[in-house]
């Protein structure tokens, strides 16, 4: 290797130890990286359903939130976001939201990994808006009237069946943003969660061996968001179940009464 | 004129089969709970369950309805016929709060209609949470059936009794399925609607709005959107649920129903009642000018 005119050399043997034999810290990172991306998804997608919501209320302060939010959050960098809620939040606070250390649950949490968080849930759930509430609109008003006609009040109406219905067109953009999360977390790197990418470049700092470490962490990266689209195709096909109804099993009823229906046994 | 029983003239025949003790009809009592011919004790017959007054509303500067006034009475059936754009079914969407009236009352059972007591006695508008309850009482059945196509025809069935009203699933079920054998659709139980013909999907719509127990059904133009052949099977369905004594309000473009089954047939026009009068005299013998129009053109 070492005769050809290359001039730099690509470590395998770096890339290897990258690759299938990480140190602890490297777990810790790449635990870091997949817990901070559900938390953030998971608020974001609350967030995201509240905003929906507010966006079709008959209150018209609700409505201008909803627009402002979106607008705002849309509008300007993630990275603008991620840094004004770090550091902005201590600033127009007068005190330290997020320290260095919080303990939460017993949990050591750095006051970065917390902060960046909200930061994802918050930009996450503007995008999470505009999917649910054009899943919400691709529900034909028909089937809200028929759950208020024998009735429902509001609200059970769009939980029990506008919703769920919502959900089959959610879902496919959900689970693309979700993948979209998992790289995004990178970007907290910059305010010093030590995450993936992060531990990247720490190693590359000390090694003056970038294309090694960051092709490593691509692999990484490739490999949580292959995982995800597994999960996904099978929500997905879950999801469609009442379109093919030779591939249902029991229907929720009957899951409820833990009886089976003659015809399925 | 279609469907007219010869030697049944009109609603009467449905009083009359309700009224003699021996009577055998097609599906007499298949859809109530009791005997067509016992009234219910302390239950005047031709009470107004519905009863509205001055009704207006428009849409931006349309008006669609333009001061209806109408009495429905227990166990009537009443017909609402009329062109297109006449404000049919946006009256039978009032009926249900599916919309909000500008102008006028609606009371039903007594009770207006999106309107609340305060304990002081004076009268509000009514909450999300009245406005449910008022509705649970009315049973509506759509044009476009809007079954849920995520339950099946069960679940459909038992969703409002076990949701709304607390039923225990057991029993729910049990009425349910009852209910699938008098819209005849038993073996059709687990189909989900995607599944289901349009005339099945609009039997479930009916048992599904049968299942809350109302005391008052609106049909809004309940078989326009089925194919010709599976109309037949839903005005049956309908024809038997007027004959166990259901107060109903049918917005149809199905004169022979209506003509059978109706006992009042009220002609709208322009968001108004041009007209009513039993079949017999409103189709055989139009006193306005606009009925007479109309029919020429349906009959």
């Amino acid at each position: 290797m070492s005769s050809l005119p290359v001039a730099i050399q690509f470590d395998w043997e770096l890339f290897g130890e990258r690759i299938f034999n990480g140190e602890g810290v490297f777990w810790e990172a790449l635990v870091t990286t997949v817990y901070i991306a559900v938390i953030a998804q998971v608020l974001g997608v609350v967030l995201g359903l509240i905003t929906a919501l507010a966006a079709r209320s008959p209150v018209r302060v609700f409505r201008a939130l909803a627009w402002t939010y979106t607008l705002v959050i849309r509008g300007t960098p993630i990275i603008v976001q991620i840094f004004f809620v770090y550091f902005g939040a201590n600033l127009f606070l007068g005190f330290d939201l997020f320290p260095r250390e919080v303990g939460l649950f017993g949990l050591a949490l750095s006051g970065a990994v917390i902060a960046g968080t909200i930061a994802l849930a918050i930009n996450e759930g503007a995008y999470m808006a505009e999917i649910i509430r054009s899943g919400i609109d691709s529900v034909d008003d028909g089937q809200l009237e028929a759950g208020l006609a024998v009735g429902m009040p509001r609200h059970m109406a769009m939980r029990r069946i506008v919703l769920p219905q919502a959900a089959r067109v959610i879902i496919p953009p959900l689970g693309n943003q979700f993948n979209s999360m998992i790289k995004t977390t990178s970007l907290l790197a910059f305010i010093g969660v030590y995450e993936l990418f992060q531990d990247s470049q720490v190693g590359y700092s000390a090694t003056f061996k970038p294309v090694e470490y960051f092709v490593s962490v691509a692999l990484w990266y490739l490999l949580l968001t292959t995982l995800w689209s597994l999960v996904q195709v099978r929500i997905e096909r879950r999801l469609g179940r009442h379109d093919l109804p030779e591939q249902r099993e029991k229907g929720p009823i009957w899951r409820t009464l833990g009886r089976v229906p003659e015809e399925a046994r | 004129m279609r469907r007219a029983r010869s030697g049944a003239p009109s609603g009467a025949f449905r009083r009359r089969l309700g009224d003699g003790p021996t009577t055998v009809g097609i599906g007499v009592g298949l859809l109530s709970d009791e005997a067509p011919t016992t009234a219910r004790p302390g239950e005047r017959e031709g009470a107004a369950i519905v009863s509205a007054r001055e009704v207006c509303k428009s849409f931006g500067r349309t008006v669609v309805l333009d001061g209806v006034s109408l009495d429905v009475h227990r166990r009537e059936v009443v017909c609402i016929i009329g062109p297109s754009g006449a404000g049919k079914t946006t009256f039978l969407r009032c009926l249900n709060l599916l919309e909000r009236i500008d102008s006028g009352t609606i009371e039903v059972n007594g009770q207006p209609l999106g309107m609340r007591q305060e304990n002081g006695g004076e009268w509000a508008p009514a909450g999300e949470k009245q406005q449910a309850r008022q509705r649970t009482e009315i049973g509506f059945v759509f044009q476009r059936f809007n079954l849920w196509p995520h339950k099946t025809a069960l679940e459909n069935i038992v969703e409002a009794p076990i949701h709304v009203r607390g039923t225990e699933a057991e029993s729910a079920v049990e009425t349910a399925e009852r209910l699938l054998e008098r819209v005849h659709l038993a073996e059709k139980r687990d189909a989900y609607p995607s599944r289901l013909s349009g005339g099945q999907q609009q039997r479930v719509a009916i048992a599904r709005a049968l299942a809350m127990n109302p005391k008052l059904m609106l049909f809004d133009e309940a078989t326009s959107a089925l194919d010709p052949e599976t109309v037949r099977e839903v005005l049956d369905v309908m024809k038997e649920l007027a004959l166990g004594g259901m107060t109903m309000v049918v917005v149809t473009h199905e004169m022979g129903f209506a003509r059978e089954v109706g006992d009042r047939i009220v002609m709208m026009s322009d968001g108004r009642i041009v007209e009513e009068g039993a079949p017999e005299q409103l189709f055989a013998a139009p006193r306005e000018e606009r009925t007479k129009r109309f029919l020429d053109k349906v009959l």
